[in-house]
């Protein structure tokens, strides 16, 4: 069963008076549990794909269907509420609130959701633990490294139960093994758990890390296919 | 949906943690409510010394005064006419029913002196009435009799600044003071009064016997005539027909037919108690609202830092909406930040107002009154303020898009 549907989606941004379509009409269809990468350079229209997968715009014409509910006529609000229950976000600059600590930032979702205090702690807990910062719950973002504050994001992400993992750049700021570290839980957390992880990158590296790659250049899908097909094509290059 | 007690602590953080800023924010609260306060103390203060400065005067007190005088069509204005004699006063306090003592006054400024000590003050010409209509108490000596009014004795009963002035702590009953060169002799010496409300010291007085005021002291423009006459009633409820008593007999005595043309005016210490209460009323509404401009000030200034602050937390608001958060949310969590900090400016407006005013009525002895009303007035207004300026930021901040707030450096 689906989890994400697509149906030519296209998006327009409209700048003193000259208009940029980013998206042209783009279609594909995500199921449940699959790890998917897309690709494309800066420029591609992966950003603006990425902003209407996680329900942060809307598309200006075309379909998109998250968990069979259609997202395109949502108002601010629905797109929050959607956004809250089914979208864990994890971004290239982990945007963690700086003033909270590992805990509170962990929390932050559900406080949206609104479950009661005991609730919101003993899930932070568990979201930390399987990351593995437990023993890092009191302290602020500036006091952990940069993997460590991408894992608490990830903690974060998990936490509400959303079905969806949205990864944008998630290694962009961290060192190739710390990269890697963040890459191997999100491959488990997709393997173990079921989690659909859909990860937009430019780095062809990472795109190893997926099953299924979306190529996207200059507002359309270039490629979408299996992880060996990317690869015997870097290889040929 | 977020709690309101959650939102209401996600905005306290951000207020503890900024602390310089929320100070200086709530600084003009903490002024306009301050002012607000100690401006209210100050007169819910006057008008309570009003009241009880009134009723030891006696509130059911009568004051008749000369009234104006029409001639030619040209009408001269209050006291214009030396229309009230001695002989009214004796006639309304024989022939009015409900009335129990008259007070006839004819008061001058002189300079008193004893040995080589001397001092100008009010010389008030009496009738012995003046113990009983205005509340005095003696300390030392004795009344004037009506012997002493009936010959113009020249006896004097000093009041205690008087008594102080030229007598020092020395007993001056059965010493000769000299006014405007007379010898006088001393009988008696008043219970102290303290200052009036209007700051007036009441204790800087000589009684002299009315008769020796207007026929050995102060020339007179007609014979036998008073500056005023105060009647003190029975009791309360008779006051409006005492006026009545007095007014009908004046008017028969002074051979008055049209009321439009009475020559003299009564009037009723309840009445003028009433007027000044108004006027203080006025008075302190007008300082009132001069203070709570100053409130309004703070609440711009809760707007600026709000407006700034908002703008910093630019990407606060971004990831926060990422997670979930509707506009709501984050509008409810400005509005809650700025009512938090006009209300806690609030409470310390007030206390720092109470304290004012405390101050002042230490420091200047003037009475104040923190009334609770006025308390709950000015609380209340800072957190109206604090929401009404909030609105605006608040609003603006749950207008951001989240994918420009996330990108927002």
């Amino acid at each position: 069963m689906a989890l994400i549907e697509v149906k030519d989606v296209r998006k327009v941004y409209r700048m003193d008076g000259v208009e940029f379509e980013a998206l042209k009409g783009v279609s594909f269809s995500i199921e449940k549990g699959e790890f998917v990468i897309i690709m494309g350079p800066s420029g591609s229209g992966k950003s603006t794909l990425m902003h209407i997968l996680g329900a942060l715009d809307v598309p200006t014409s075309g379909s998109y269907l998250l968990d069979d509910r259609e997202i395109t006529d949502m108002t601010r609000d629905e797109l929050a509420r959607v956004r809250n229950a089914k979208i864990g976000f994890i971004f290239q600059g982990f945007n963690l609130l700086p003033r909270m600590n590992a805990m509170e930032n962990v929390e932050l979702p559900m406080l949206y959701a609104g479950h009661p205090t005991a609730e919101r702690k003993r899930k932070a807990e568990e979201a930390l633990e399987l990351v593995g910062l437990l023993d890092w719950a009191d302290h602020r973002p500036n006091q952990l490294s940069g993997g460590q504050q991408q894992r608490v994001a990830i903690a974060r992400a998990l936490v509400n139960d959303a079905p969806l993992l949205l990864a944008d750049e998630p290694t962009g700021s961290l060192d190739s093994k710390t990269g890697a570290q963040v890459m191997e839980m999100l491959v488990s957390l997709n393997e173990k758990r079921g989690i659909t992880v859909v990860l937009v990158t430019h780095d062809s590296n990472i795109a190893s890390y997926g099953k299924r790659v979306i190529g996207v250049l200059d507002g359309l899908i270039s490629s979408d296919g299996s992880k060996e097909k990317v690869e015997s094509r870097v290889d040929v290059e | 949906m977020i709690s309101f007690v959650e939102t209401c602590r996600v905005s306290f953080r951000a207020i503890v943690s900024n602390k310089m800023r929320s100070g200086l924010a709530m600084l003009g609260i903490v002024i306009g409510v301050g002012a607000v306060i100690a401006m209210l103390a100050l007169g819910a203060g006057a008008t309570l010394q009003i009241k009880s400065v009134m009723s030891s005067m006696g509130s059911n007190l009568l004051t008749i005064r000369p009234g104006t005088v029409t001639s030619g069509g040209i009408r001269m204005g209050a006291g214009s006419t030396p229309s009230l004699t001695l002989s009214d006063a004796t006639a309304i306090k024989e022939e009015c029913p409900s009335i129990e003592e008259v007070l006839a006054q004819y008061s001058g400024v002189a300079q008193v002196v004893y040995g080589n000590q001397n001092w100008s003050t009010q010389i008030s010409g009496v009738t012995e009435g003046v113990f009983v209509v205005n509340d005095w108490q003696l300390k030392l000596g004795r009344p004037f009799t009506e012997q002493d009014i009936r010959s113009a004795a020249k006896v004097a009963i000093l009041g205690t600044t008087v008594a102080q002035e030229l007598f020092g702590y020395s007993d001056p009953v059965g010493e000769t003071i000299r006014i405007k060169n007379i010898p006088f002799q001393v009988i008696g010496v008043l219970e102290p009064k303290g200052e009036s409300s209007w700051g007036r010291d009441q204790d800087d007085v000589v009684m002299v016997p009315v008769t020796t005021a207007q026929k050995r002291l102060f020339g007179m423009p007609r014979p036998d005539m008073v500056s005023s006459i105060t009647v003190k009633v029975k009791s309360e409820d008779l006051l409006d027909r005492a006026q009545e008593e007095v007014t009908l007999l004046l008017r028969q005595r002074h051979k008055i037919s049209n009321p439009q043309d009475d020559d003299f005016t009564v009037r009723n210490m309840q009445q003028a108690m009433e007027a000044a209460q108004e006027s203080m009323k006025v008075m302190s509404l007008l300082l009132g609202s001069i203070a709570s401009v100053s409130l309004l000030v703070g609440g711009i200034g809760i707007m600026n830092v709000m407006l700034v602050s908002v703008t910093e937390r630019t990407r606060e608001i971004g990831i926060r909406m990422a997670v979930g958060a509707t506009s709501k949310d984050i509008m409810l969590q400005f509005l809650a930040e700025s009512g938090m900090l006009s209300m806690t400016g609030g409470a310390v407006g007030v206390f720092l107002g109470a304290l004012l005013s405390y101050v002042l009525s230490q420091a200047f002895n003037w009475q104040t009154v923190v009334l609770p009303g006025s308390v709950a007035l000015s609380f209340g207004f800072s957190a109206l303020v604090g929401i009404v300026f909030g609105l605006y930021p608040a609003y603006k901040a749950s207008l951001l898009n989240p994918i420009d707030a996330l990108r927002y450096e």
